[in-house]
This record gives C-alpha cells, structure tokens and sequence, in this order.
C-alpha cells in the first residue's frame, strides 16, 4: 500500500532497482508505520478524553507507548515537524494500513535498534530503598508530552462534546490545544508538541520540557493542516464505533 | 475428597450441563464459594445472580448435582457523582465469598467506587398466630380480641433474601479493580488504580491507606496498579501487579504504609521480542495465589505465568495463551482488544490453570504433565451432555479439518472470567452474556 503511486519500474530493470530501493523502502516503511501508530494513539487518547469515564490504565499504556516513539524519533533524529506534503495526504493511508502495520518486517528490522528506554522508565528490579511511587525518577528531559496547567485534579468532567472537540481543531491555534484538556484529571499531552517538535521559545505554552529536541522546521502553519487531517481520523472513528 | 482428579480427564471430558442464558446482560464477574455449594455472578446491570448446587439424590447417586438459580438482587444502581460530572457505571467489577460462620451466606461486591456487603439468607418459616395482627396482617380492632395466643412459626415455602448488610463507600478516587477476603476473616482491601484500602467489615466510616503509588505530580504517572490479593493464609501478606508487568508482596507488619515492597517479582525483558506493543501485552490483568500459598499465578496478554514465591527475578513456569495473536499486535491495538483483561484460576489442588482468550476459547494447562487444551464455549458447537472437543488454531500454512485459522477468529467473543470449584473439577465460564457450567464426566 505504501508502494502505492510508484512508477512500476521495467522488467529488465527491477532486479537491479530492487537492491537499491529495498534498503530505502524497509526504512521509510518502518517510519511510517511508525508514524501511523503514533498517530493512532494520539487520536486514542484524544478519545479517551471525551469519555465519560476514562480508563486510567489503559490512558496510560498508550501514553507510554507514544513517549516510547517520541524517544526513539528523537534518537532517530526523524522527531521533526510533519511536512506539508505528508499533512496533506488522506488520513486514511495513516490509519487503515494494519496489514502492513503488523508485518514482522517491521519487527525483525535488524538495522533498528531497540528502542531506547530513556531515563523516564525504572530499569531492573527495584531495591528496597526506592519507594514505589515514580516520584522519585528524575524527569527525563524529552518526557515532555505530559504538560498541566497545574494542579487540576478533581476538577469538571471529562464531557467533551464532539463540537468542542471539531472547534478546537479547526479554528484555534493548535498552540491552544492545550486548553482542550485543561480540565482532565488524568495525564495528557501537548498535541502540538507532539506533533511539530516545537520547543519553547517564541511561542508561550507549557513546552518547557522539550529544550533537548532537536530545533523545530517548519511552522505552525503545516501542523494546522496535519491537525485537520486528524480531524478526519477522529471523525471516521467515531462514526465507525 | 474421593474424586478423583485424574488430569487425563481434564483435558477432554468436561460435559456441559445448562447453558444459563441470562440473554440480559453481560457477565462481568464469575466466583464460587468456599464449599462450591454457591456461584456467583455479577452483571454489567449492577445485578448479582446466585447458583446452588442441587443436593445429590440418593436415587442418582451418579447424576452429578447441577446449579439452579438460587437467589437475583440488584447490588449497585448507576450513579452520578455531581462533583466530576461523571457517571458511575453500576456493573460489579468482582464478587468475593466470606467463608461461611453460620447459615447465612455473605458475600462482597464492588463496582468501580463501592464496596458492600450482601447477606444471603433463607427463610423458610414464618410466625402465625399474632395478636394484634390477623393473618393477611391487617390490624385487628383491639376490641374483638377475647383470647391471647402464642404465635408459633409454621413452615413456608423457601424465600432466599439478600439484604445490604454494610456500604463501603467514598473511599476510592479512582476505579476499583480487586476487592480480596484476608484470612482473619475480620477485614479485606479494596484496590484501584493509585491505591490499596484496608477494610474491617466492622466499620464502615474508615479505612486504612496501606498502598499510594500516585505521583505527587500526576504528569509523571507511568504505571497503575491492576490487581490485588491477600496471602490465603498469612494475614500481614499480600501482592499486587501493575501495568508494567510487575508484582509487589507487601507485609503489612512491616509499616503502616506499605509503599515498601518486601518482595518484587518481574522477568528480564527479552530484547528480541521488544516492540512498541512490549509493555502493553506486559500489563498484568491479574494475579492468584495458589491455594497452597507457596505459589502465585500472573496473566498479561499473551501468557500465564506461575512465580515461586521465593524467587523473585523470574516465574518457574510460562504458558503461551494464544502466541499466534504477537504478530497481530497492531491490529488489537487499533481495536483496543490488546487492553482486554483476562483472569485466570487455579484448580483445587493447584495442579491446572485455566484462563480465557477469544472465539470464546478457553485454555487449560496441567502443570504436572505440560499438557494443555483448548476449548469452546459455545451453544452451537457443543449439545447438552456432550464432551467438549479440543480446538486448535491454525497459524499458517495448511489448515487442517475442524482447525480455525487465525483470521476467522471473533474477536468481539471473549472470555474474560472463570471459575474453578474449589474441590472438585467443575468450572464456570462466563462468554458475554452466557454462563457456563462444565463438569468432569462421571464414570
């Protein structure tokens, strides 16, 4: 599928073509899927957001799973902002590709590296000193995908309507998206953030955490447009469930 | 005990005996009593079905006794707490029995923010003869009344009342996924997500804090608790797994605040299956004591595991559920199965364990043999009386007769919860919104 728009090379050609293409193809494949898992769990936690009761455990484990890939497209040095000709394309090539998504191609890449744990994660066994709580385990200077405004617990629901939610994305700035869940008890993440690599700097917003990330590219303009194109993945769930 | 739990059996003789379609709703939790004469299930509708054991008759001695619905209440109503905006589903997250102290049953049951204890009683005599009370219990004018009667108890027909004996409420932030009996009879804890509570049964306005993993700062929250347990028959112990595939024995004598592990059991990660999906399918959704003690039982995604006690850096034994899904990973991440919680139980004797998976299979594995079996629970595939066959899923290549292949399996057909009696080889499987009850065939 992701094959899909490449001229089909001439026979007499393709052995040769292949040995070349093949290393570049695995590559780019890998990030995509990549891309798309990211992505898809941007948009699953998006959802649980709008719950009514949002599984903690389950918030988590995504959570987890896309500060695992936000570290690794940073030792990758592929943590960049989408670029416009990937904003642009159909969401749905992100998203439907599970097929390909669950290859083992992608899992015995031997070039890949297993992905690095960061100092966010508590290595081995714990020794009797070390207390449960994760309190303790000194913040990983990229582990920014968690922001708050501050303490919020206990504060307003989780409702979000689907109106809420499709105005936020579409006529304010994703720099705002941060209000989108000011209000959540559980943890949450900087969607632009995520999405551009934007450090703090010239744009106010909790972005503290991320001064280690490589400079960010383009501007919020393309992270607008790959926002919409989430819009399209938060709708077609939606429906679907 | 005279039966005779001979493990060839188990893997192929298990009989069906009803199929109790409680078409309403479906089953969230699934526990027999301590004798087995009792089984009870919880439903998404807040509502608590008891089963009795029928008594053998003398007439059959061979006809094994079978499960009548005993007793239906409703445990829990949905409700609405005005302060988050936030709906409380009233389906029972678990039901644990008090070992029986007189002829009323008791037993506990939880959604995701109360506890409360249920008390089961029979009633099976009723007073006649009353004074100021005619029979159909209008009052009798005072006036009309020349003699004085005792009034005298006379037999009725059976009434099973459940009554709501304590409310254990306003305890938990977060939602409540265990609820364990310690063996002093005298109290039991509560877990959720962040925190463990300990309960007396006494009391109903307190309890003690004994486990807090929330972070001071909740965005540096990376792991919550899944399950818990008390030892079943050391008091001071207990453990509880988490999502990263961890599990913590706490000795309650050790400090008031048990965020001290005494022991901490998690296997080395094998860094040739690591993927994005590692921790997911390590999450615990559950973990067992064996009866003995000696043993616990943990179930993540994909395996059961049994750990040693005392040894902490890796279980003793791993069974593989259903390993063909590890190449699908993606596929139940995007459909949000890959977050399914399975539990798994331990035989009477320790000796088998048996866990759910999809296509509404389910597993058992003989520890003493390394033998396992795979079967259905279903209405289509299997008649009344009849022996369960043995299901195998194909993962690649030829598919044989009577094989389902990996990509035909329901995923939308999981089996969640199981039960074991405590004595004898009867099982009760919970498939959506049906209940099964499978027995060892009787020679």
């Amino acid at each position: 599928m992701f094959t899909r728009g490449l001229k089909r090379k001439c026979v007499g050609h393709e052995e040769d073509m292949e040995g070349a293409l093949s290393g570049l193809k695995t590559v780019s494949s890998y990030s995509l899927q990549r891309q798309s898992l990211l992505d898809m769990s941007l948009v699953k936690l998006q959802l649980c957001h709008m719950l009514v009761e949002p599984n903690l455990c389950r918030s988590v484990l995504i959570a987890n799973t896309v500060r695992q890939i936000q570290e690794e497209m940073t030792q990758d040095g592929t943590w960049r902002a989408v670029t416009p000709q990937v904003a642009g394309r159909a969401p749905l090539d992100r998203l439907v590709s599970t097929e390909i998504l669950c290859r083992s191609a992608w899992e015995q890449e031997g070039a890949r590296p297993a992905p690095g744990l960061g100092d966010g994660h508590v290595q081995g066994p714990v020794s009797d000193l070390c207390p449960v709580t994760l309190a303790q385990v000194p913040r990983h200077p990229q582990s920014g995908i968690w922001e708050l405004d501050g303490p919020q617990e206990n504060r307003g629901g989780f409702h979000k309507s689907l109106d809420q939610i499709f105005e936020t994305l579409e006529t304010k700035n994703p720099g705002c998206m941060e209000e989108l869940f000011s209000d959540v008890d559980s943890p949450y993440y900087d969607l632009d953030t995520v999405l551009t690599g934007m450090v703090g700097g010239a744009r106010p917003g909790p972005c503290e955490g991320l001064e280690g990330l490589a400079p960010a590219t383009p501007g919020p303009s393309s992270s607008c447009k790959s926002d919409l194109g989430e819009l399209d993945h938060v709708v077609e769930i939606l429906v679907e469930t | 005990m005279e039966e005779d739990i001979d493990t060839r059996k188990i893997n192929n003789s298990f009989l069906r005996d009803h199929s109790y379609a409680t078409e309403a709703d479906i089953i969230s939790t699934v526990e027999f009593n301590h004798t087995g004469e009792l089984l009870a299930t919880g439903d998404k509708g807040g509502r608590v079905v008891i089963f009795q054991r029928e008594q053998e008759s003398k007439n059959q001695i061979h006809r094994r006794g079978e499960y009548n619905v005993y007793s239906t209440f409703q445990s829990h109503e949905p409700e609405f707490d005005y302060l988050k905006s936030l709906e409380i589903e009233e389906k029972i997250n678990k039901i644990r029995w008090l070992p029986q102290q007189n002829a009323a049953y008791f037993l506990l049951s939880t959604n995701d923010k109360t506890v409360k204890l249920w008390k089961v009683s029979e009633r099976d005599k009723r007073p006649e003869g009353y004074n100021l009370k005619d029979e159909e219990g209008r009052l009798r004018d005072p006036a009309t009344i020349t003699t004085l009667r005792v009034p005298v108890l006379r037999p009725m027909d059976l009434m099973v009342e459940a009554t709501p004996r304590r409310v254990f409420a306003n305890a938990h932030t977060y939602h409540i996924n265990s609820i364990s009996v310690n063996s002093d009879y005298e109290t039991y804890m509560s877990a959720d997500d962040l925190r463990i509570n300990l309960w007396n049964f006494e009391i109903t306005n307190q309890s003690f804090n004994i486990v807090d993993i929330k972070p001071a700062n909740m965005e540096e929250l990376t792991e919550v608790i899944t399950a818990a347990e008390f030892h079943p028959h050391h008091c001071n112990t207990f453990v509880y797994s988490s999502s990263k595939g961890t599990i913590r024995l706490c000795d309650m004598r050790a400090s008031a605040l048990c965020d001290r592990h005494t022991k901490f059991f998690e296997e080395p990660e094998d860094p040739s299956n690591r993927s994005f999906f590692s921790e997911i399918i390590s999450s615990i959704s559950d973990v067992k004591f064996s009866h003995s003690g000696r043993y616990i039982m943990t179930r993540d995604y994909l395996t059961v595991k049994v750990w040693d006690l005392n040894m902490e850096n890796r279980p003793i034994e791993t069974y593989q559920v259903h390993d063909y899904l590890r190449s699908k990973l993606c596929s139940l991440y995007e459909n949000d199965c890959i977050f399914d919680k399975f539990e798994c139980v331990w035989n009477g004797s320790d000796s088998v364990i048996m866990t759910g998976s999809y296509n509404n299979f389910f597993r058992m594995f003989d520890r003493n043999t390394k033998r396992d079996v795979t079967l259905e629970a279903s209405r289509e595939n299997s008649k009344p009386r009849a022996i369960l066959k043995p299901r195998k899923v194909c993962v690649g290549g030829k598919r044989r007769k009577d094989e389902i292949s990996v990509d035909s399996l329901d995923f939308s057909k999981k089996i969640l919860h199981t039960a074991w009696h405590p004595s004898e080889n009867i099982i009760a499987v919970a498939a959506t919104n049906n209940l099964y009850i499978f027995q060892d065939k009787v020679n």
